[in-house]
C-alpha cells in the first residue's frame, strides 16, 4: 500500500525535476556575464583553456545533455569558482551544517510551539492564553533578517553573552537556531492552539470526558491526535521555510552552510554551483513533503484508506 | 422521522434568515463586523495612514533620500534630524518614508500580479471542469512544492535587479492560493440557480465567468490578497536584505535593515527604526486580513 | 429509594449576549430498572439538565445555581470533580444523539469501547479489549474481530450507535443516560437499537432516562414520562396517564401533532408559535403565548405542582379542559 504510494510520488517526481534542471539550466545560461567575466585579463588563450576545460565551447544543448548525464550518475560537475573542488564535495561539507542548524532550529519551534498552544488551548480566553499568544502575533510579524540581528545586538554585543558569529562551539548554535526557529514557533502554537480548539468542540471529546477520563487524559488520549493534524501538515511548508530561512541566517552568522554557498556562488555565476544547490533544495524540500504526507496518513485513517 | 414541531422550528428558522439577508446585504454586513474587531480596524487605520504618508513622500519628505553629508554621518537623533542619519550622512527618516513607498508599491504590484494570474487560472479550472480542471490542479499541486523563492533569487541575479522583474517574480510566486481559492468559489457558484438561469437564456461562457462568477468570487480573492500582500512585502525585504532586491541608491524597508545590521553597533536605531516600521506593517495587514476572512465569513469566524 | 433523585435543579448560561436560563428548577426520580422518558422540544432543558450534573458542559459558560442530583443518596453536585469521575463512564454512563460523531475518528473501535475498563477497574488494554469484543458481540457486531482493530468511518450510524452501545454497558452501569439515540437513525435501525435497548435492560436491570422529542419513540419504551418546556416539568407520570389521561394542555398539543397513519402530513395540526426565548424567561408559564387556554394569571405566576393522582403532577392553572 504505502509503497504503491510511494513509487507513485516519485513517478511524479521525475517529469518535474527534469523539468527545473532545464529551466534553471538554460535560465542561467542565457542570461548576461558568465563565470570567467572577473577574469578578463587572461590571455585569449588561457580563456580558451578554460572554456574547453569545462566545456564551455561545445554548444549548449551539448552542455546540457552531458550534465543531464553526469546528474544521472550522482555527478553535479567541477565547481567553476572554487578551483579544483567538485560540487559534490561543496554539498558534502555544507549539507550537514545546514542539517543541523535546521533540525535545531524545527526542534526549537515544536518544543516552544506545541507547548503554548496546548496550554493556551486547554485554558482558552485566560493569561495562559493571550500571553503566549500575544508572544507569537510578535514572532510571526518579525521576519529572520530582523530577529537576527536584534538577537545579535541584545545577546553578543551589548552583553557578552553568546557568540556574534561562526559555527564551532555549541554556543554558537544558539542564536542562529533561536533566530531560524522563532517564527515557526509563533505559528506552530497558533496552528496547535486552533486544532486543539477545534478538536475539543467536537462531539467524541464529550464520550472522552463521559468515560470517567480526567482532563488531562482527554486531550492528552484522545485530542492530540486528532488536534495536532494542522500542525503536521503544516511541518512541509515549515522545513521548506526553515530551509529558505537559512539563507538570511546562514549570512548573518557567518554559518558556512548550503545557504551561504547558494547566494555566494549564484552571484558570482558559479554555474554548477547554483545548480547543484538549487536542485538539492527542490529535492529536500520534496522529500519532506513527503515524509510529512506519509506521516500524516499514518495519524489519520481516514486518509489512509483513500 | 421527526414530529412536526421540529418541522416548524426549521420553518421559523429558514424565514428568519431570509428576513436577516433582505435587511442588509453581505457587504454591509461584513463591513458592520469588521468595525466591530478592533484589531483589524487598527491595522486599516494604521496602512491608510501609512498610504497616505508614502504617496506624499516627495512632498512632506525633509531632505532628499540620496543626498550625502560627509560631515554629518551616524548624527543621532535631534531636531534637524528627527531619526538621526546613516553612514553616508543621509536623513534617515526621508529613507525610511522613500524605502515605505518601494515596499508598499512592490507589495500591492506584485499581490495584483498573483491575483491576476491566480484569478484567471483558477476560474478557467473551475468553470470548465472535469479533465482540465484535473489537470490544471495536478500542475498546481506539483507547483506548491517547488520553493519558487530560489528561482526569483536566480531570476535577480541573472536579470539584473530590475524593479519590474521584482514585482513580476515575486507575484507569481503567490497565485497558487489565489487560484485554489478562485477555482472552488467558481466550482460551488457554477452550480447556483442565477448562472443556470443566466445560461437558460443564452449568456455565453465568457460572460457567465466575467459577469456573474468571478465578481461573486470576490470576498475570498480580496481577503487572500490582503493576506498576500504582507508575503510579498516580506520576500521583497527578504531579497534586498541579501542585497538582491532594490538597488542603491534607491531605498526599501530590506535594504534599511540589511544597512541598519552594518551599523547596529555603533546607532541601533538604524536597525530599529525600519525593522519596527516593517514589523507593524505586516501585522497591521495580517490583523487586518484575518478580521476580513472573519467578516466576510461569519460561519468560519472564532467567537 | 430511587437510584436517582434530582430535586429542583436550575442551570444557566452565561455569556456575553445574556444569561439563559435553561433549566429552572427541574425534580424527577429513577427507580431501579425502570425507563423514564424526558419528552420536549429542542432547547426545553431535556439534554442540559441532564449533562448539567454530570459534568459534561463547560463551566463557564454553564452554572448550576441550585437543587440537588442524588444517586444512591451520594449529592452529586457537591462531590470533587475527581469523585464524579468514578460514577461517570462507570455507574452513570450515556449515548449521544451523533453516533456518526461520537466516536474518536483517530482511534481503534476495541480501545475506545474498552477504555472505561482501564480507568474503572484499572484493566490493560489488552483485558479491556478482550471484554469489549464480548460486548461488541453482544449489541450486534457482526465479525468483532475485525471490528476491534477498525476506525469508526468504516461503520454504518446504526452500527456507531452500537458501539457505543457496548462501550456505555461494559462497565454493567446503574443508570444509563440516552439523549436521543436513535433521532440520528433510519427508521428501520432506529427500531432496531430500540429493543436491543429494552433486551440489555431486560438482562442487567439498569434503569434508563430516555431523553426524546419523538412521542412515537415513547410510547415504545416509557415506564414514566416527563413533559418538559422552558426548563421546567409541565406533566409528569406514568406513560399511561401522560398518553391517556393527559392533563396539560401542551402535552395535549404534543400529542395531537404526533404524525399518524390516517392522517396526511399536512393535516396533521402543529403547536403554533415557538418555542421561548430562554434569555428572556419571565416568571410566569413559559407556553403562555402558545396556549389556547391561558388565563391571566399564567403570564406571571408560574402554577404550584396539582397531584392528579399520587403519581400524576401536572403544572398548569387551568384545571378543567375540553378533552
Amino acid at each position: 500500500m504505502i509503497l504503491k504510494y510511494l513509487l507513485k510520488r516519485i513517478a511524479v517526481l521525475v517529469p518535474v525535476f527534469l523539468f527545473v534542471v532545464t529551466v534553471v539550466f538554460f535560465m542561467i545560461r542565457f542570461a548576461p556575464g558568465g563565470p570567467f567575466d572577473s577574469e578578463k585579463r587572461v590571455s585569449p588563450e588561457i580563456m580558451k583553456n578554460l572554456q574547453a576545460k569545462y566545456h564551455m565551447d561545445e554548444p549548449l544543448y551539448k552542455q546540457y545533455f552531458r550534465y543531464l548525464g553526469d546528474l544521472a550518475q550522482g555527478d553535479l560537475g567541477p565547481s567553476f569558482k572554487h578551483a579544483n573542488r567538485s560540487v559534490n564535495e561543496i554539498i558534502f561539507e555544507a549539507l550537514p551544517v545546514s542539517a543541523e542548524l535546521g533540525l535545531i532550529s524545527l526542534t526549537w519551534a515544536l518544543l516552544i510551539g506545541l507547548a503554548a498552544g496546548l496550554v493556551a488551548s486547554m485554558r482558552p480566553n485566560t493569561w495562559l492564553d493571550y500571553i503566549p499568544m500575544s508572544f507569537s502575533l510578535i514572532g510571526i510579524s518579525l521576519p529572520t533578517f530582523v530577529i537576527g540581528p536584534v538577537l545579535v545586538l541584545v545577546f553578543a554585543l551589548w552583553n557578552d553573552w553568546l557568540p556574534v558569529a561562526g559555527w564551532n562551539s555549541w554556543q554558537d548554535r544558539i542564536l542562529p537556531s533561536l533566530t531560524l526557529g522563532m517564527a515557526y514557533a509563533a505559528y506552530i502554537s497558533r496552528l496547535t492552539r486552533g486544532g486543539m480548539m477545534e478538536i475539543r468542540s467536537q462531539d467524541f471529546m464529550r464520550t472522552a470526558k463521559m468515560k470517567g477520563l480526567s482532563e488531562m487524559q482527554v486531550v492528552v488520549r484522545h485530542g492530540l491526535k486528532g488536534g495536532l493534524l494542522p500542525v503536521i501538515s503544516y511541518l512541509g511548508p515549515a522545513l521548506a521555510g526553515i530551509i529558505t530561512g537559512a539563507l538570511v541566517t546562514e549570512s548573518i552568522f557567518h554559518i558556512p552552510g548550503l545557504g551561504r554557498f547558494f547566494v555566494e556562488s549564484a552571484v558570482n555565476r558559479d554555474y554548477t554551483v547554483v545548480m547543484g544547490t538549487a536542485l538539492l533544495y527542490f529535492a529536500l524540500i520534496f522529500f519532506c513533503n513527503l515524509l510529512v504526507d506519509i506521516v500524516y496518513a499514518f495519524l489519520d485513517p481516514r486518509v489512509r484508506y483513500e | 422521522m421527526s414530529s412536526s414541531i421540529t418541522l416548524t422550528m426549521e420553518k421559523h428558522l429558514a424565514t428568519t434568515s431570509v428576513a436577516e439577508e433582505k435587511g442588509s446585504s453581505l457587504w454591509q454586513d461584513a463591513f458592520h463586523r469588521l468595525k466591530k474587531n478592533k484589531l483589524a480596524l487598527a491595522g486599516a487605520i494604521f496602512l491608510l495612514l501609512e498610504i497616505t504618508i508614502a504617496v506624499l513622500t516627495p512632498v512632506i519628505a525633509p531632505y532628499s533620500f540620496e543626498e550625502q553629508n560627509l560631515e554629518m554621518t551616524m548624527a543621532p537623533m535631534s531636531a534637524q534630524h528627527w531619526l538621526g542619519t546613516d553612514s553616508l550622512g543621509r536623513d534617515l527618516l526621508t529613507r525610511l518614508m522613500y524605502g515605505g513607498r518601494i515596499s508598499l508599491l512592490v507589495g500591492i504590484l506584485a499581490s495584483l500580479v498573483s491575483v491576476f494570474i491566480g484569478v484567471l487560472y483558477g476560474a478557467t479550472a473551475g468553470f470548465f471542469g472535469g479533465k482540465i480542471d484535473n489537470w490544471m490542479m495536478r500542475i498546481v499541486d506539483v507547483l506548491y512544492a517547488l520553493p519558487f523563492i530560489f528561482m526569483v533569487i536566480i531570476l535577480m541575479v541573472y536579470f539584473g535587479r530590475n524593479f519590474v522583474l521584482l514585482f513580476v517574480a515575486l507575484g507569481a510566486t503567490q497565485w497558487l492560493t489565489m487560484a485554489r481559492i478562485v477555482r472552488g468559489q467558481v466550482m460551488s457558484l457554477k452550480e447556483k440557480e442565477f448562472v443556470e438561469a443566466a445560461r437558460s437564456i443564452g449568456v455565453g461562457d465568457f460572460k457567465i465567468l466575467t459577469r456573474h462568477l468571478i465578481p461573486n468570487s470576490l470576498g475570498p480573492v480580496i481577503v487572500y490578497l490582503t493576506l498576500t500582500v504582507p508575503a510579498v512585502i516580506l520576500e521583497e525585504a527578504f531579497l534586498s536584505f541579501l542585497g538582491l532586491g532594490v538597488q542603491a541608491p534607491m531605498a526599501s524597508w530590506g535594504t534599511l535593515i540589511s544597512s541598519g545590521v552594518e551599523a547596529m553597533e555603533i546607532a541601533p536605531r538604524v536597525l530599529i527604526a525600519p525593522a519596527i516600521c516593517l514589523s507593524l506593517t505586516l501585522l497591521s495587514l495580517n490583523f487586518l486580513g484575518d478580521g476580513l476572512r472573519d467578516a466576510l465569513d461569519p460561519k468560519g469566524a472564532r467567537d | 429509594m430511587a437510584l436517582l433523585k434530582i430535586t429542583d435543579l436550575k442551570v444557566s448560561f452565561h455569556t456575553r449576549r445574556g444569561i439563559a436560563r435553561a433549566v429552572n428548577g427541574l425534580s424527577l426520580d429513577i427507580e431501579k430498572g425502570e425507563t423514564l422518558c424526558l419528552v420536549g422540544e429542542s432547547g426545553s432543558g431535556k439534554s442540559v439538565s441532564q449533562m448539567s450534573y454530570l459534568g459534561l458542559i463547560p463551566k463557564p459558560p454553564m452554572r448550576i445555581d441550585g437543587g440537588r442530583v442524588e444517586f444512591e443518596g451520594t449529592d452529586l453536585l457537591s462531590v470533587s470533580d475527581q469523585k464524579l469521575r468514578e460514577f461517570r463512564g462507570n455507574q452513570i454512563t450515556m449515548i449521544f444523539q451523533e453516533p456518526m460523531t461520537s466516536l474518536n475518528p483517530y482511534l481503534k473501535i476495541g480501545f475506545q469501547v474498552g477504555e472505561p475498563l482501564m480507568i474503572h477497574q484499572k484493566l490493560s488494554k489488552k483485558e479491556a479489549i478482550k471484554l469489549a469484543e464480548g460486548a461488541m458481540e453482544r449489541v450486534g457486531i457482526r465479525d468483532v474481530a475485525h471490528a476491534i482493530n477498525a476506525y469508526p468511518h468504516e461503520f454504518s450510524g446504526g452500527m456507531r450507535q452500537r458501539v457505543m452501545i457496548a462501550m456505555a454497558l461494559l462497565t454493567r452501569p446503574k443508570l444509563l443516560i440516552a439523549d436521543e439515540p436513535t433521532t440520528a437513525l433510519d427508521v428501520t435501525v432506529q427500531a432496531q437499537i430500540l429493543e436491543l435497548l429494552k433486551d440489555l435492560q431486560k438482562e442487567t436491570g439498569m434503569s434508563i432516562l430516555f431523553i426524546t422529542h419523538d412521542l412515537g419513540v415513547v410510547a415504545g419504551i416509557a415506564d414514566r414520562v416527563l413533559v418538559m418546556y422552558g426548563g421546567r416539568s409541565f406533566e409528569y407520570g406514568s406513560a399511561e396517564d401522560v398518553f391517556y389521561r393527559s392533563q396539560h394542555p401542551y402535552t395535549q398539543a404534543l400529542l395531537r401533532s404526533m404524525p399518524r397513519v390516517d392522517l396526511p402530513v399536512n393535516e396533521i395540526p402543529s403547536i403554533p408559535g415557538f418555542p421561548p426565548d430562554i434569555t428572556k424567561l419571565k416568571s410566569g408559564c413559559p407556553f403562555y403565548d402558545r396556549c389556547n387556554y391561558k388565563k391571566s394569571v399564567c403570564e406571571n405566576e408560574f402554577p404550584l405542582i396539582r397531584n392528579v393522582t399520587p403519581k400524576h403532577e401536572t403544572y398548569c392553572h387551568v384545571q378543567e379542559f375540553v378533552q
